[in-house]
């Protein structure tokens, strides 16, 4: 079942794994904000059950992810296990870092809506991130 | 009606004159200046420098288990490296065990797994340690990746007094920028005192600590933040060591420091002479150093990451290029260049290899090593030398008027002032105001990824398979005692190197040391960036 659309997206960022990088992922904080969004940026070292909690008291329309040490396929798996089993199937997920280009596709198949590999412009990914929020749900 | 000119600026934002005359330049230039390795150290920290001896050529490297980074390393040194520089996998430098089910897909990542001493003699098997440099990324878990660093000494039977190197051991910037933390920053800077006691001590050719604005620039500072916060880090560690009774004199002649070397040339090479001047008044003004060499910076310099693109990516071959060349200007004692693939990967063997190249083309043929520092005098760079330490102890002054920089770090501030520039940078990419060659000018979809780095990802299960037999086969007993030890060391507020050690003869691991250091400690969450 998808959701209403949102006029004011409310989105959750996290830094899944022990990756300390966070320049890009407030950078992407402070676009969001500037936008309009709801941008709730809950730190480091984030489990997938911890992302899938504040997803859910946050009544979150987008959960977003930072990777840049390489784990980007592991942890995008457990936290869309993790999501599955809490019932938030509705809630897309996008994954931003250091991503090779042929690990996208590999993303994608893993059920991550959209992916943001180093160098993508900054206002693509907040105008991606706005239109998965208004599309809603998983189903593409 | 035409548009007013748009102000000419630095990278940093200062502003700039078409021209620099003689009248440019303040009164007084040769007290500011010195002479190369006399006070104030402007000019360089040594009388002869690359005349006697070349900068370092240290590219950080590491990744898998400890035989692939003993792999990687021969072929360094085979290339003509001229020393070494570990870079550690995440869990090794947030203290897990490779066989946490937590970190699994995080061992051998990022840089190498280290578990036990034997992990790290494995590292250096066939490279004799004493005629070795060695720099270690390594800062939460720094007491431990130095204990098992010199227990593996000690079995190669190189004496304490023949091993060199740089220990990084900065927490404070780790709270600022780069983010592997474990402890409050009262338990944590503790750590790094027991380390720069017992180095300082029993070290003498080893720096126990390297104060770095390296990490608040990659992510998002401008060169003047980066001086500045350096500084301000060399006072807040300066004043810890103090307050353990620590001599001023003892420790200081063993701190280096480590500095980003981004594309403004002539402000990154100012850059640096402004740092050592300040260092020097620092030293001498502030805590009354005694021994000229208490004064005397010197640094390692690490090209920016940040700065490479992953469009186009063989420009960052350019890049890393002019990044060299600023360090050497500026008077590195070390230098690490980028491998143009890295926003994309860890390295190519090829890539490795390219950046290594560029710093000897740089040392052999282009012929700006022939004299020592020879940008001094220039009207420009000594006018820009000054004001950027000028906008640099406004900086100081202010982190001194908010309490400090551990305390400012526990409101989070300067963290917001990193990501407050950052956020800036990217606005002026977007605006155009600042050019990206191959991101927002001269783009030409020509963005095609060369050949990357094949991930071995069968590191983490060879290394996981390793740990479990030396587990299997150890003095379990011996290792509860001297964890027990440590634990009491710990309590007692003993130095807990030689404990640390002691774990590390019996097989005790990095994850088994840092859990009694959690258990006393904690962990520390930083706060909210807005």
């Amino acid at each position: 079942m998808s959701r209403p659309a949102v006029v004011r997206p409310r989105i959750v960022l996290a830094k899944p794994g022990l990756d300390g990088h966070d320049r890009g992922i407030k950078v992407v904080g402070m676009a969001l904000r500037d936008a309009g969004a709801e941008v709730v940026y809950l730190g480091l070292q984030q489990t997938a059950p911890q992302i899938v909690g504040a997803a859910l008291a946050e009544d979150a329309d987008v959960i977003g992810l930072s990777v840049l040490s390489g784990v980007h396929l592991a942890v995008a798996a457990q936290l869309l296990t993790a999501c599955r089993e809490a019932g938030l199937d509705d809630v897309p997920v996008v994954v931003g870092g250091t991503i090779p280009p042929t690990d996208v596709d590999r993303l994608k198949a893993l059920g991550v809506r959209d992916v943001f590999p180093v160098g993508t412009p900054l206002p693509d990914v907040v105008e991606r991130i706005f239109d998965i929020a208004r599309q809603g749900g998983r189903s593409s | 009606m035409s548009e007013a000119p748009r102000e000419v600026v630095t990278d940093s934002g200062i502003p700039l004159q078409p021209v620099y005359v003689a009248d440019s330049v303040a009164d007084g230039l040769e007290e500011r200046l010195g002479l190369p390795g006399k006070p104030p150290f402007t000019r360089g920290p040594y009388p002869t420098m690359y005349r006697e001896r070349l900068w370092t050529m240290r590219q950080y490297a590491g990744y898998g288990s400890a035989e692939d980074t003993n792999a990687r390393y021969r072929f360094l040194l085979a290339q003509g490296q001229t020393a070494l520089s570990v870079a550690f996998d995440l869990p090794t430098q947030l203290g897990y065990d490779s066989t946490d089910p937590e970190v699994a897909s995080e061992v051998g990542r990022v840089g190498v797994a280290i578990d036990t001493v034997e992990d790290m003699e494995t590292v250096f098997d066939g490279l004799p340690i004493d005629q070795l440099s060695v720099n270690f990324t390594i800062n939460a878990t720094a007491p431990i990746i130095l204990a098992f660093y010199l227990v593996a000494a000690e079995r190669q039977g190189v004496a304490r007094k023949d091993v060199a190197g740089t220990l990084q051991n900065d927490i404070l910037k780790e709270f600022l920028a780069r983010k592997t933390f474990i402890f409050p920053p009262e338990e944590s800077i503790r750590l790094v005192a027991d380390v720069v006691e017992y180095a300082s001590a029993e070290l003498p050719r080893f720096n126990g600590i390297s104060i770095t604005g390296y990490h608040a620039r990659e992510a998002g500072c401008d060169a003047v933040q980066e001086v500045g916060l350096t500084m301000a880090s060399a006072i807040a560690y300066s004043q810890a060591f103090l307050a353990r009774g620590l001599d001023f004199d003892f420790f200081a002649p063993r701190l280096s420091f480590h500095f980003s070397s981004q594309l403004d040339l002539f402000e990154e090479a100012a850059k640096v002479r402004a740092a050592r001047r300040m260092w020097h008044r620092l030293a001498t003004e502030r805590f009354g150093a005694k021994k000229e060499n208490s004064a005397r910076l010197r640094f390692f310099s690490g090209c920016s990451g940040a700065t490479l693109t992953a469009q186009q990516p063989l420009n960052n071959v350019v890049r890393s290029t002019l990044q060299c060349l600023a360090a050497v200007l500026g008077g590195a004692q070390s230098i690490h260049v980028m491998g143009y693939d890295e926003a994309l990967e860890i390295p190519t063997e090829e890539s490795v290899r390219l950046a290594l190249r560029t710093q000897q083309i740089i040392a052999h043929e282009s012929g700006v090593a022939k004299v020592i520092d020879p940008l001094a005098g220039s009207y420009y760079v000594e006018s820009l030398t000054d004001e950027i330490e000028r906008r640099a102890w406004a900086l100081v002054e202010k982190v001194d008027a908010g309490g400090g920089l551990v305390e400012l770090l526990a409101q989070g501030v300067p963290q917001r002032w990193v990501a407050e520039s950052a956020y800036a940078y990217e606005r002026q990419i977007l605006s155009g105001e600042r050019v990206k060659v191959g991101v927002n000018k001269y783009t030409d979809g020509s963005d095609v990824a060369p050949p990357l780095f094949e991930i071995d990802e069968t590191a983490g299960d060879r290394q996981r398979e390793k740990l479990r037999a030396r587990i299997a086969a150890r003095d379990a007993q011996a290792v509860g005692e001297s964890l027990a030890d440590l634990g009491r060391a710990l309590d007692e507020g003993a130095n807990t190197m030689p404990y640390i050690m002691q774990c590390g003869r019996v097989g005790a691991t990095l994850g088994e040391i840092a859990d009694t250091m959690r258990s006393r400690f904690g962990r520390y969450r930083e706060p909210q960036p807005w």
